[in-house]
């Protein structure tokens, strides 16, 4: 089972894209579980960090977590770009130290930042494991440390750590 | 191809909506990127057309072929889930030139490499 699916995760993901490209047929699914096993036997060559996943139960949580805050900061930033010349904002550059090391969990808070508008993603230094981020509406510095931490990396590193 | 009057009443008004909302988002996203003052404060503006932008049109898309043809078309959520994906490489790349070209002109607005810092304290 292992030599033959080395990266289950891999696997299911390709033969739900192959489904979902095509049609819901048992010939499609053949055919895509034939090409997400070999593909993902081709990637077990690369042999890439295997990310390894704890806690699968708190995944909808950050996922219901992240779009809300999506939702939410899309309107706030909107409206700031909108309303530009009658209110004042001040925009700057905020360090955080993470505790996450792990490079998947690190890549999914790189998206979850980048997804959302008003931070930016600018510089993670491994070394000393901070992150720089530009924030577009920045009040309170202690309060996007805080935000990050709790809110993001708390979740990532139950479900990665 | 397609007969886009057949489609019923609600199916047309929630198409339109979430179109709509996408639309709007991308437009603002687009005047940010026009008006803002710094490069920092830009690359704040487009994400509205990659997040809300893209998902209201994908939503719509999805509710108007579904109904069209009967029977779920999901493969918008790939283009989501791309999209989401890709765009952390593109930002910090030109994150991370602009980082490099305001500390090699010594720009006081931007904080210095996380190293130097710590030496310094």
């Amino acid at each position: 089972m292992r030599r033959l699916l080395p990266y289950p995760l891999l696997t299911a993901s390709l033969l739900v894209m192959w489904v979902l490209l095509n049609d819901l047929t048992s010939g499609h699914v053949l055919l895509g579980a034939v090409i997400a096993i070999s593909a993902s036997n081709v990637m077990a060559r690369l042999q890439p960090q295997k990310p390894r996943i704890r806690r699968w139960l708190s995944i909808p949580q950050l996922i219901a977590i992240v779009a809300a805050d999506i939702l939410r900061s899309n309107i706030a930033v909107a409206r700031l770009i909108l309303r530009q010349k009658h209110v004042r904002r001040v925009s700057g550059f905020v360090t955080i130290p993470l505790d996450l090391r792990d490079h998947t969990g690190l890549s999914v808070l790189a998206c979850i930042v980048t997804s959302t508008p008003g931070t930016a993603w600018v510089e993670y230094d491994s070394a000393r494991s901070t992150l720089l981020l530009h924030v577009f509406d920045l009040v309170d510095e202690g309060e996007w440390i805080d935000l990050i931490k709790n809110r993001y990396e708390r979740l990532l590193m139950e479900i990665f750590e | 191809m397609s007969h886009a009057a057949d489609i019923p009443v609600w199916a047309a008004v929630l198409t339109a909506f979430f179109v709509l909302v996408g639309a709007g988002f991308t437009v603002i996203g687009a005047l940010g990127l026009l008006r803002l003052k710094t490069f920092y404060e830009r690359m704040h503006a487009p994400t509205l057309g990659s997040t809300w932008g893209a998902a209201g049109v994908l939503i719509g898309s999805i509710i108007f072929f579904s109904v069209l043809q009967s029977r779920p078309v999901l493969h918008e959520a790939l283009i989501a889930v791309f999209v989401t994906v890709t765009t952390p490489v593109t930002l910090m790349l030109l994150a991370r030139a602009a980082l490099y070209r305001d500390r090699a002109e010594r720009n006081p607005e931007v904080p210095g490499r996380a190293k130097a810092q710590s030496d310094d304290e």
